[in-house]
């Protein structure tokens, strides 16, 4: 196929439809459209409004991938709508598209969703700099541009919501603070200017509401559009909360520095020691249950059977010179 | 095509938690003339905490793990996704940052090592599928599958990022897919098979990774899978031994055998359901 010349393509496009004031339930509207190379997601939406149903609403402002509004779900991938071409929606998921809000749980009026939690976790971490600005400086404050790569691309955010709507855990803990607030946490802890790290520290270190509770499943660094991978920030922000020596004395961190421990005394991971070092002497008995039903089926290794890596003195030296951090 | 060859990184859930998965590992390699060098010099990946705790030693015992691989002149191969992202990761980040992986081989001489960058590292799953490939797997399959449907569990180490993985698009993930197909199974579409499974939170956050685990058993069930299929360690130590928490955190009893990518494709190509370690299984195996 010649790459410049405009294709045309019949797609269904299943639409959530909703109106919180009036309907009960949300439904869907099935919608047959002739979609060319040229689109984006957007120019969808623009056209399911304008000749189809002008009661259709949406979010959109810049049309340029920087305000943020138009992210939406489409058949589940989160999407910046303005963004997104047509024709990488339909190589990626066939000619059936279903289009969503970003939460439908949280739908207002179709792919309009009620963004207030999103607002209020970022507001939590306070995302401003916190500067004591002398009002009388004799030089610029200047920021080099090694210190401004420190950022690591956390400025790139546009508040579009689309990894917060994505990670699992927003969807299961309320009180989760969710990875783009922690992406801006990182954005001015790392700032040379900031005087507010004490603070924000002590906010995402919250079990519950914290870095903690992060997954680790990534799918705030796949689905961000502009590449500002957040779980690499909730990573930077761990080791900001050891290097500080402001972790607390909990599972979640005796979870993280008991690899550490078991490593240097077996190279491999003590499993059953990991659970008991980071839940305690009595912690530890809640996972008995489960552990007596793993024993009977051979899934647990006693601690004189416990496995050692070959050449590992070279393990325990390395893990001695290497270490950077204490706890 | 010579015969595959692959230094074997085992990781530590295969050494004590799920024996089975290694166990059907090498019986699947036999079957399939793979030669598996074991890295038995490896040290754990850090499975994405320790790395929250130093970062830089666990970029050091990382590299120090793939510098194994290379001395035999091999690609690595994984068997757990989190091992494999941890794995690949590192290399990433020395193959692309010359003064960072100067920094960790300054620390690699001290036990005369050097990290290269010379071995690929891929899971198992990738190396049945592109290297081996699945018509030739196709072909050998003695006991197709043909009266199951299984219900793929992916993993999230090994889709995401992007990236760092072997083809699979993150939403539309097909390896596993066409395994089972492979194997003469039927393939069930879920819409938590690409989800996490909260395994990484399990101490920390109990509920939630009980809520995510019963998700995704839930997933499974409610299309009629009659059992589930993961190339992950960590993922089947959930949905395996996890069951009743997360059946008690969704309201719901979920009951679902969870086989090994390689149980499954030992079943297929006939291998005895003690060479693949099936009475290791906290849900029983109850189908065979």
């Amino acid at each position: 196929m010649d790459n410049n010349s405009i294709t045309t393509q019949t797609i269904t496009f299943k639409v959530f439809r909703f109106n919180s004031e009036t309907d009960y339930l949300p439904y869907y509207n099935t919608i047959e459209m002739e979609v060319t190379s040229e689109e984006v997601v957007l120019d969808i939406l623009n056209r399911i409004k304008w000749e189809h149903d002008g009661s259709f609403s949406y979010r959109r402002s810049c049309r340029h991938g920087i305000c943020g509004a138009c992210a939406i779900k489409v058949n589940g991938k989160g999407v910046l709508a303005c963004k997104e071409r047509m024709n990488d929606m339909i190589a990626l998921f066939g000619t059936q598209l279903t289009l969503e809000p970003l939460s439908t749980k949280r739908a207002i009026k179709d792919m309009i969703i009620d963004k207030e939690d999103f607002w209020d976790k970022h507001e939590e971490v306070e995302p401003y700099l916190v500067s004591h600005i002398d009002e009388h400086p004799e030089m610029e404050c200047a920021v080099s541009p090694a210190e401004a790569d420190a950022l690591l691309d956390s400025d790139l955010c546009i508040q579009c919501g689309l990894c917060h709507y994505s990670c699992p855990v927003v969807e299961v803990n309320d009180a989760f603070i969710g990875p783009a607030a922690f992406a801006k946490a990182f954005r001015f802890n790392a700032d040379v200017r900031d005087d507010g790290v004490d603070e924000r520290i002590g906010i995402i270190n919250e079990p519950g509401a914290g870095v903690w509770d992060c997954v680790k499943c990534f799918e705030c660094a796949e689905v961000c559009p502009k590449e500002v991978n957040p779980i690499e920030k909730i990573t930077k922000l761990h080791n900001q909360i050891f290097e500080r020596g402001d972790a607390l004395n909990n599972v979640a961190t005796r979870h993280a520095v008991g690899f550490a421990h078991s490593i240097k005394k077996h190279g491999l991971l003590d499993e059953g020691e990991l659970v008991r070092y980071s839940e305690g002497n009595i912690g530890v008995l809640k996972h008995i249950p489960v552990a007596l039903k793993m024993f009977k089926k051979g899934k647990i290794v006693l601690p004189w059977d416990m496995p050692k890596s070959d050449n590992l003195d070279e393990i325990q030296k390395l893990v001695k010179s290497s270490s950077t951090v204490k706890f | 095509m010579g015969k595959l060859q692959y230094a074997l990184f085992t990781g530590c859930t295969a050494k004590e938690s799920t024996p089975e998965q290694l166990m059907s590992t090498y019986a699947v390699a036999k079957k399939l003339d793979i030669e598996i060098v074991e890295l038995t010099e490896a040290s754990c990946c850090g499975a994405s905490h320790l790395q929250d705790y130093d970062d830089f030693l666990s970029l050091v015992l990382n590299a120090r793990n793939i510098a194994y691989a290379e001395k035999q002149g091999m690609t690595m191969i994984t068997i757990c996704n989190t091992c494999q992202l941890n794995t690949a990761m590192t290399k990433h980040r020395l193959d692309n940052d010359a003064k960072l992986k100067a920094r960790v081989n300054e620390k690699l001489k001290e036990v005369n090592l050097e990290y290269k960058g010379t071995s690929q590292i891929k899971h198992f799953l990738y190396a049945i599928i592109d290297d081996f490939g699945l018509e030739k797997l196709k072909a050998m399959v003695t006991t197709p599958l043909s009266q199951f449907n299984i219900a793929p569990f992916y993993g999230c180490h090994n889709l995401r990022p992007s990236e760092l993985q072997a083809g699979d698009n993150p939403y539309v993930p097909t390896s596993l897919d066409d395994l089972i197909i492979a194997c003469g199974g039927a393939n069930v579409d879920y819409e938590e098979k690409n989800k996490c499974c909260g395994f990484h939170v399990e101490l920390q956050a109990p509920h939630t990774a009980a809520v995510l685990t019963g998700n995704a058993l839930m997933g499974a069930i409610d299309q009629n899978a009659d059992w589930m299929v993961t190339p992950c360690p960590l993922c089947h130590l959930k949905l395996d031994t996890q069951a009743d928490h997360a059946g008690k955190a969704v309201g719901r009893e979920l009951e679902i055998p969870v086989l090994h990518m390689q149980q499954m494709v030992g079943l297929a190509l006939g291998c005895s359901n003690e060479e693949l370690g099936l009475k290791h299984h906290v849900t029983d195996v109850n189908f065979i």
